[in-house]
């Protein structure tokens, strides 16, 4: 007769783990596809006795066939829904759990680690609205029938005092060079490396951003990440539509450099990551599961946890980064790539721009600001919740203090962190362009359109298992097969056009065809704090 | 001309307009400002108090006043005219110093004593300083076009008051506060500018041209901005005029690529992007050396057309005008500029019309 079970109270049940399976038996036919579907090993198979009555249990054939949950902690459900996705007979789901302790079991000794966006909160976005609409004194436009210009500048912007021009006659030439600036569309695809994502996913990604260019007529670019650029692409003419990353691990840039003499075409741009809006002071990290061989071989490394150091080594100001980083990349491209950098949005922000704005070399082609819900691969997850800057603001002051100068525009700003967070990516972009901003990045939610089921809200973002159920940042080999690269990139395609056709609806009836940058005068906020603190109306 | 011409032509239009105001800047003088085109007008309206504030000022500066021009009024019962006490049009000589300096530092320093006395008055709350320019005088008044006609004598074609060029608006701002300031036309060292529409991008050019140049101020009206993005590349950059028009309304991307001029008109519209207007706009400008332009928006969403006959040529919003006081001429020749077009009428009334 089997003892009595005894009670240990550090035990770990189902009931602590933020997800619960919720499990029909009784539909269930025994497929087993949800077990073999499930990446994170958090349900099996299992069997147990029939009925659930000691009189059942004596009866003959009395075992069957159930899942199980997995109680450890290494294995707990994520709430991902793949055994959801995949069962027949709609026997099995992830329920959320209200009585979860996971933040107080799931420490130790290491941190938190995840990936994905700050648990959700209130957002500043979701308080302003496009309140300025022209009606009689001036007519809206026709989003359909006008043409409307969506370009945005990256590259160091001459003030018109410096520019080499001469008039001759009736006509102005041109007398000397100037920095080489790029019109581009005003969203770059976001700097997600090869190795945080799966060959598949950022291929996916590089592919639509092609198609969006060669077949859409929308100039959007992408942005490598530090991670490297496959070789075949670095010696195509479609190298012109990526932006180069350097980071403070300097991933992949001893094949960069040796492919330079061999490229056909320049990149559109090089962006050094000083930091990012998901973890500000933290370096990137990638878990020794993710560096599988070709990851290795791109970056080249060997095959263990790659944790970027938090800053760029040998780098002690901004003045010497203009000239140690700045000139050497620009040097290496010729001068002919504008080289932008992206730092984490902080309360130091306005003071880095202001020393780029006014550094003698003229030589930063764009400040790329990064706030607190920008997305990770793998992060520390005190550090996604707890540090970092909303990015609203902090583009607004950019913004003011360049343009108290009279030097708006002179470094194109673009911000990034969050865009797209509930879905309208479109809105955000608009009102942050109408706010300063020369354009937005947008990273996370390109992942979401590929089919990642993580969200602000605890579901999945397990980014940094290497066990994405979804086979976008995973680097397994028999997971990345779930990502169809083709039908991924169509949906990204898909929504940038649904993204410029709504970018034509907002710009439509504030009367403009050009996009009205700094135009803050067409928003209003409904939150008297946010009105103030930005410098837009009130209403209410 | 005179002001009754430009009121003549103005009148028919005021289906167009609101009647709020009538402003005019006439330039190249004739009749009692004849015998001073080199000496600096001042254009006052402005109270007593504000006028003894005045006198001082230019006193101490050392300016000597060699004349000057008080218009007789008709003050009556039902007149809509918010009359300030006194109208003052002064020529000035330069103070000593300045007989001796280059042209240039006269002109900035002109501008200088205008916003000096700008500054003066409106801490004083003494009145309205319009333009101090030689050969160029200003008038401002909020009401009804043609009680301020009435009020000023100006349908009195005597000869006293006469220029080669006149710019004239009969619409005071309405979109907000009524100040006098915001009537067009706008003038700036011998610039003139009147513009009819909105400008959707008045927040981004006016927080722009704050730190541009210390003249760029007011912007009590968003078509101020037109003014100083005119006085900006033409006087300030010293490009030639028609480039007004690729800063203001420059070609999309797409165009620009396919012109031969591609490079430089991509890199003043990269570094003037915030000057660029972006809603309903014709405008209707005058320059230091009398030649005058008009261009509109690029969508052509406010209209604008030239007709001449004989030695006048004139431009307005609405055709009724010109058939006012160009009954003669033939409209088949009336020129309806596009969107993409500048109407230049140089000092012998040639008009060439440029395609951007």
């Amino acid at each position: 007769m089997a003892a009595v079970n005894r009670i240990h109270a550090q035990d770990i049940t189902v009931n602590d783990l933020p997800w619960k399976i919720e499990y029909d038996s009784a539909s269930c036919i025994g497929c087993g596809a949800c077990v073999a579907t499930c990446t994170f090993g958090a349900i099996s198979a299992a069997v147990a006795s029939k009925g659930t009555s000691i009189a059942a249990r004596r009866q003959k054939d009395g075992e069957r066939l159930v899942i199980r949950q997995s109680q450890s902690i290494p294995e707990a459900c994520v709430g991902c829904g793949m055994c959801e996705k995949v069962c027949p007979a709609d026997a099995i789901r992830p329920v959320r759990n209200p009585e979860s302790r996971w933040q107080v079991i799931a420490r130790g000794p290491d941190t938190i680690k995840r990936g994905g966006r700050k648990a959700a909160h209130k957002r500043t976005l979701d308080s302003i609205v496009v309140g300025r609409i022209s009606q009689m004194t001036d007519p809206a436009l026709d989003s359909e029938r006008h043409t409307f210009d969506l370009r945005s500048p990256l590259g160091r912007v001459l003030k018109p005092v410096d520019l080499p021009l001469k008039a001759v006659g009736e006509n102005l030439l041109i007398q000397g060079p100037i920095p080489s600036v790029r019109w581009i569309y005003p969203l770059i695809f976001s700097d997600m490396s090869i190795g945080a994502l799966s060959a598949r996913a950022w291929e996916a990604i590089a592919l639509a951003t092609a198609y969006l260019n060669e077949e859409c007529g929308m100039p959007v670019r992408m942005c490598s990440g530090e991670g490297g650029v496959p070789g075949a692409l670095l010696q195509s003419e479609r190298i012109r539509y990526m932006i180069l990353q350097i980071a403070s691990g300097h991933f992949g840039w001893n094949r960069i450099i040796s492919a330079l003499p061999k490229m056909k075409a320049d990149p559109c741009a090089v962006l050094i990551k000083m930091g990012q809006g998901a973890k500000p002071g933290d370096g990137g990290l990638l878990p020794a599961a993710k560096v599988a061989p070709h990851i290795q071989a791109i970056r080249g490394v060997p095959g263990v946890t790659l944790h970027s150091p938090p800053n760029h080594q040998g780098l002690y100001s901004i003045e010497e980064a203009v000239q140690k980083m700045h000139l050497s990349l620009n040097a290496a491209f010729g001068f002919r790539v504008p080289v932008a950098v992206k730092c984490a949005a902080s309360a130091t922000s306005v003071p880095v721009y202001n020393n780029l704005l006014r550094d003698p070399y003229k030589i930063c082609g764009g400040f790329f600001i990064d706030g607190i819900d920008g997305g990770t691969g793998a992060a520390n997850e005190v550090s996604l919740n707890h540090t970092g800057h909303p990015i609203v603001s902090k583009l607004r002051d950019c913004y003011r203090t360049a343009a108290g100068q009279g030097l708006q525009g002179r470094i194109p700003l673009w911000a990034g962190g969050g865009i797209g967070m509930t879905g309208d990516a479109a809105a955000d972009a608009f009102k942050l362009i109408c706010l300063g901003a020369d354009g937005v990045i947008l990273g996370r939610l390109l992942l979401q359109i590929m089919g990642c089921v993580g969200n602000e809200h605890g579901r999945c973002n397990a980014c940094q298992s290497g066990k994405c159920p979804t086979g976008i940042c995973t680097q397994d080999p028999r997971l990345v097969r779930r990502l169809d690269v083709d039908s991924a990139a169509q949906s990204i395609v898909d929504y940038m056009l649904a993204f410029d056709a709504e970018m034509r609806k907002l710009m439509a009836p504030v009367g403009n065809s050009a996009l009205p940058v700094g135009r803050a005068d067409a928003l209003v906020a409904t939150d008297r704090a946010v009105a103030e603190a930005l410098g837009i109306q009130y209403a209410c | 001309m005179q002001p009754a011409m430009a009121l003549r032509l103005m009148l028919p239009q005021q289906e167009g307009h609101d009647n709020s105001g009538f402003a005019l800047v006439m330039q190249d003088l004739e009749g009692v400002f004849g015998h001073y085109k080199d000496k600096p007008l001042l254009s006052l309206a402005c109270t007593a108090k504000g006028l003894g504030l005045v006198d001082d000022y230019m006193e101490e500066k050392g300016f000597v006043q060699v004349a000057q021009w008080v218009p007789d009024t008709n003050p009556r019962d039902g007149l809509k005219i918010e009359v300030m006490q006194r109208y003052v049009f002064r020529n000035y000589d330069y103070p000593e110093i300045y007989r001796y300096r280059t042209q240039k530092e006269r002109e900035e320093f002109l501008l200088d004593t205008r916003l000096e006395l700008r500054k003066l008055l409106e801490e004083h709350n003494g009145g309205y300083v319009y333009s101090f320019w030689p050969d160029v005088l200003t008038l401002k008044e909020i009401g009804d076009p043609g009680d301020i006609a009435e009020y000023f004598d100006l349908w009195k074609e005597d000869g006293r008051l006469c220029a080669r060029n006149i710019v004239a608006q009969c619409r005071q701002n309405t979109n907000y506060g009524i100040v006098r300031y915001a009537a067009h036309p706008f003038f700036l060292q011998g610039y003139t500018l009147c513009a009819n529409g909105e400008n959707t991008f008045f927040t981004r050019n006016t927080e722009f041209q704050k730190n541009l140049h210390r003249g760029y101020v007011g912007f009590e009206s968003d078509s101020q901005n037109l003014l100083y993005t005119l006085h900006y590349v033409h006087r300030e950059l010293g490009w030639p005029a028609r480039y007004v028009k690729h800063v203001l309304t420059p070609l999309s991307a797409a165009e620009v690529r396919e012109r031969p001029d591609g490079e430089a008109l991509e890199m003043i519209r990269e570094s003037l992007s915030q000057l660029q207007i972006n809603g309903p706009n014709a405008a209707i400008a005058l320059l230091p050396d009398g030649k005058m332009m008009a261009m509109c928006d690029s969508k052509k969403l406010r209209p604008i057309v030239a007709g001449q006959h004989g030695n006048m040529l004139a431009m307005a919003s609405e055709v009724c005008g010109l058939n006012a006081i160009l009954p003669e001429r033939n409209p088949a020749n009336d020129i309806y500029l596009n969107e993409r077009e500048m109407l230049m009428v140089d000092n012998d009334l040639a008009a060439s019309r440029w395609l951007q």
